[in-house]
This record gives C-alpha cells, structure tokens and sequence, in this order.
C-alpha cells in the first residue's frame, strides 16, 4: 500500500491507549464507547432473561470466563517497556487466564452432565 | 489497515460471545454455546499477541502458562457441591485483573502525556474501584461458603457508620484520582480502601443469602472488566463487561424475588428470629412431630404412585445426590412417577442443585421449577424434602408476621405425604420453627442424609 493512502487508516493520535490530541475526538471517542455500553446491556439484558433456570450456575461459570477479556488489555501492558507495567500487566495476565482456562473448561464440564431423558 | 483488522476481530469476538450466550437458552445447545465463546475468546487473546505495541513476550507466555494451568487445574478438580466457591474465586480474580490493568494503563497514560484525559481517569478509578469490591468481597463469600469465616452474618455495632465513612472516603479518593492522575499513590490508596469496605460490605451477610451475593458480585466483576474497557478504549471489553455485568443483574434480581426481598433488605437488613408474634419451637412441635424409620418410609414409597424430590443445600453438604439419583430410578423401575421440585434458591447459588442433579445422571426434563412443581403437587403422593427448609415453610404463605412472610415456597404440605429426611428440628437460615414437621400428614427421618437415602433403597429392595 503506498503512502498516500496510509493516511487513511492512520488515528491522529498514536499508543494502545488511543489517546487523542484534541477535545473534540476525546467527546466523540467518549460517546462511541458509551454507545457500545449501553447497547450491550441491552443485549444482554435480551439474551440471558431466556436463559432458563436449569443453566444458571453454567451461566455464571461461562461468564466469568468471558469476563477474563481483561486479558487481551493485560496482555499489552505486559509486553511493554516500563518494568512496573510489566508487573502489574504479569499479574493481571495470570488472574485474566485462570478466568479464561477456568471458567470455560468448569462450563463446559459441567454442560456435558446435562442430558435428557433417555 | 492494521488497527482495522484488529478492531473487527475484536467485533467478531463479541459477537461469539453473544451467540455463546444465546446457545445456553438450551441445555442441547448449551456446549456448543460455550466453545463458540471459547473460539471468540482465542482470537481476541491471539490478535492481541500481534500488537506492535509489546516489545517483549516472556511474561506474556510465562503468565498465561502459569495462569492456564492454575486454571485448568481447578476447572478439572473442583466437586460440583463446590461450584459456588469456585464461581465466586473466579469473580474475585475477574475484579483483580481489572485492578491491574487500570493501574498499568494509569502509570503508562501518565509517562506518555501531561495530562490524561478524563474518560481514562474516570474509567481508572472506577476500574480500581469496582475490582477492589469485587475481589475482597468474593475472597469473603469464597471464605464463607468454604467454612474458613462463619457462615453466620458477623454483626457488630456501628456497622452502618463504618460503612458509610468509608464510602465518602471512596468518593474522595476516586475525584482525587480523577483530578492528580499523576499521583499512582491516590490510585493505590483508593485501592486499599475499596478493599475494607468490600470486605465489611459481605461480612454480615449470611450463608443461605450467598445466592444473592454470588450473583451480584458476578455482574460487578462485568462492571469492572468494563470499567476497565472505557479505560483502554476497547470495545470489546465494554461490550464483554456488560454482557456480564448485565447477566449477574438479572440473576440477582430472580434470587430477590424468590426471597420475596429486595436487594437493599439482603445486603443490609438483618433476617433474624422474629421477636414478637412468632411461635415458639415448642409450641409449634410439642407432641407433634412423628419420626419414622427408613423402612416405614420404603413402604410409603412402595405404595405410591407419584413422588416428588424437593433438594435444598442440606443435600449437597451430604453429598446425598448420587444415592437420591439412584432411589429415583429404582422408584421409577417399578412404574412410579418420579419428578424433582427446584426452588430457585435452594443451595448456595442460582442453579446449584441442577448441577447437582444432573452430576447424578438426572435428566435436566425431570426438574421441575418452583411453579411447575406447585400445579401438580396435590397429586403427589409421597414428597420427599431433603436438606431444605425455609423453602418449604408453609409460615411463608400463613403468617404475615413471619420473617419469611410472603416468600414464595413449594408447598410439599399440600401433598398426601411428606417425608422429611433432617439431622434434627433445628430451624433453618431463617431461624424460625417450620410447622411443616408437626403436620398430620408429615414423617420426619432424623439423620444424614446420604445415609437415609442408602436405607431407604436398601429397605425397598428388600420387600
């Protein structure tokens, strides 16, 4: 791709942390996420009121381990320069995992007890 | 074009985990449900490792080789009574992580710019705020359910006071954060202090109440992923975190409504005896209350035609699933109709004992929820209630002074007989006589659970 379309593609702003240079992006960035928030909750909302008793405990377990999505924000802070962030990013990978490998492996565990009847 | 690619995996990911979510609307769809958010999970973590960002990977692998067997190793170990334990360390881990990656991104903003902007101190401060809950609160509801601290409600005075001083303290240290982000010792101590006040906040919340706080907790360690996600700008993140954060609502709310209580009256009432009004234990079982032996039992069971199987916690402490599992099929061998009544806060988290009995091979047709159970339940025959008690105190229906007062219950007491299988009369998390036992048509059947169960089976087989 040469370089007259790069900047296309290219943030006016420039570090994983996305922090932009000036106040009106940092309004409309602000907006955007909180757009995603609140559809998300309803999506939510739609989506597990379906979900019926018998799997609630499955639920929870399969949502902790979809909540380990930390991870992928841990996972940067680790590979970075500063050996604090380093520390602190460590730490947060190996608690972000045991939710992932946990709670997935327990759920899926779990569901395979679940049959009907014969 | 980089960032391009790496946004819409992240969608894709989302989008896994909503169709993840949407496969456990059925138990036949439910296991494919969990892979597919398993997939979605895979290529947000391999799509971030190509982030041009990370300059080095040891610790990256080393932390999620360390973290993924820690995991894999509690996933494959952990009993299935244990469930709520294991459901409330991961929240707790969920909350840390998020304590630690806002922290991270903090120090980070801080070396990159003068000053950060506020969407990321606000979402910091939320971040640490929230996670701190999270974490302490789950390592004392972790701790309760485990039997490490007293189940009981740990009261002591002035509790409210602590609690509300502490909260301003949080509300201070969170603008001092939002205002000095160059100041990480503000963030650490806010930190510190939404730990106390996790800790002071589930304390005095007793066990048969765990249901409530498991699930609430659930939904804050979504909040805080998502915190976390305003603090990075990531969407997936944001949606993931409210996804979660949204379930654990909903789950708190139906446990709420099966208590007949609200959210405020659980974490801050006191469930106590009632002092006045209520009967006294004597009063309720003098002279009443008729024992039975496990082989008069069996010949109640061999004469009925339809049972009904009421779990509650008592079952799971005893470990009495697998046995029940095997009565129920020998009843059901001789032409008995056999069904299982599941309140929705019997045990120790929402679901617990459909867990349990599908552990012992029950199919999941044959639970039947609080409603289902209560249609039906004058023409059961023989209703067998082990190890629940509040559930099933028919005081919840008559005495409006009751504690219990207007909880809904499955009223085995409608049945033509009752068969309770109990340790002794102690009341239950209620702490209030049960009139149940005393009933005309009620057996009580002191003793282990696991173990009545075994001379249950062993009598019929017997005859």
């Amino acid at each position: 791709m040469g370089k007259s379309f790069s900047h296309v593609f290219e943030k006016p702003w420039d570090s994983r942390l996305n922090l932009p240079k000036n106040e009106e992006i940092v309004m409309e960035m602000f907006l955007m996420s909180f757009t995603v928030f609140v559809l998300a909750i309803f999506v939510g909302f739609e989506v597990i009121t379906k979900i019926p008793p018998t799997l609630h405990t499955p639920l929870m377990s399969g949502s902790n381990a979809i909540s380990g999505i930390t991870l992928v924000g841990a996972i940067v802070s680790t590979g970075t320069e500063l050996w604090v962030t380093t520390v602190l990013g460590f730490l947060s990978v190996v608690l972000a995992t045991i939710n992932v490998i946990g709670g997935f492996m327990v759920t899926n565990r779990m569901l395979a007890m679940f049959k009907k009847k014969s | 074009m980089y960032d391009f690619i790496i946004s819409f995996s992240y969608l894709v990911a989302s989008v896994l985990f909503i169709f993840g979510l949407k496969g456990l609307t059925h138990p036949k769809t439910a296991v494919r449900g969990n892979l597919l958010g398993a997939c979605g999970m895979l290529l947000a973590v391999v799509v971030t490792l190509t982030d041009r960002h990370i300059i080095s990977y040891e610790y990256i692998i080393l932390g999620l080789v360390v973290g993924g067997a820690i995991g894999a190793v509690l996933a494959i170990k952990v009993e299935m009574t244990s469930m709520p334990e294991m459901v409330a360390l991961l929240n707790g881990f969920g909350g840390a992580a998020s304590i630690f990656v806002a922290g991270a991104a903090l120090i980070e903003s801080s070396s990159l710019t003068d000053a950060p902007i506020l969407q990321l101190t606000i979402a910091t401060a939320a971040s640490g705020l929230i996670g701190a809950v999270t974490f302490w609160g789950s390592l004392v509801a972790f701790g309760k359910l485990k039997g490490l601290i007293s189940e009981n409600a740990i009261l002591f005075s002035g509790q409210q006071v602590i609690n509300s001083i502490l909260a301003l303290l949080v509300l201070g240290l969170s603008i001092g954060v939002v205002l000095n982000p160059e100041s990480f010792s503000l963030y650490w101590m806010l930190v510190a202090v939404s730990s106390v006040l996790g800790i002071l906040l589930v304390i005095p919340i007793g066990g048969a109440d765990m249901p409530v706080v498991v699930a609430l907790l659930n939904s804050y360690s979504g909040l805080a992923a998502a915190a976390t996600g305003f603090v990075l700008s990531n969407n997936v993140l944001i949606i993931t975190g409210s996804l979660v954060g949204a379930s654990g609502i909903i789950l708190t709310h139906i446990m709420c409504k099966a208590m007949n209580r609200s959210l405020t009256n659980v974490l801050f009432g006191v469930m106590g005896p009632s002092g006045e009004g209520g009967q006294t234990a004597d009063e309720v079982y003098g002279g009443k209350v008729k024992s039975a032996s496990p082989e008069e039992v069996a010949l109640l069971f061999d004469a009925a035609r339809r049972v009904a199987i009421i779990p509650g916690y008592g079952m799971a402490v005893s470990q009495a699933q697998h046995p029940v599992a095997s009565l129920a099929a020998l009843l059901e061998s001789r032409g008995t109709t056999v069904e299982y009544g599941i309140h929705p806060v019997a045990g120790r988290m929402p679901g617990h004992m459909n867990v349990l009995m599908a552990e012992a091979d029950v199919p999941y047709d044959a639970l039947k929820d609080m409603d289902e159970i209560n249609q039906t339940i004058d023409q059961v025959d023989v209703a067998l209630v082990i190890g629940a008690n509040d559930v099933v105190n028919p005081l919840a229906r008559t005495d409006p002074s009751s504690p219990i007062a207007g909880m809904p219950i499955i009223d085995v007491d409608k049945a033509k007989t009752v068969v309770v299988i109990k340790r002794s009369l102690s009341p239950g998390f209620a702490g209030i006589p049960n009139p149940l036992f005393a009933l005309d048509n009620s057996l009580m059947l002191f003793g282990d659970g696991k173990k009545m169960v075994l001379d249950i089976i062993a009598a019929l087989k017997e005859s």
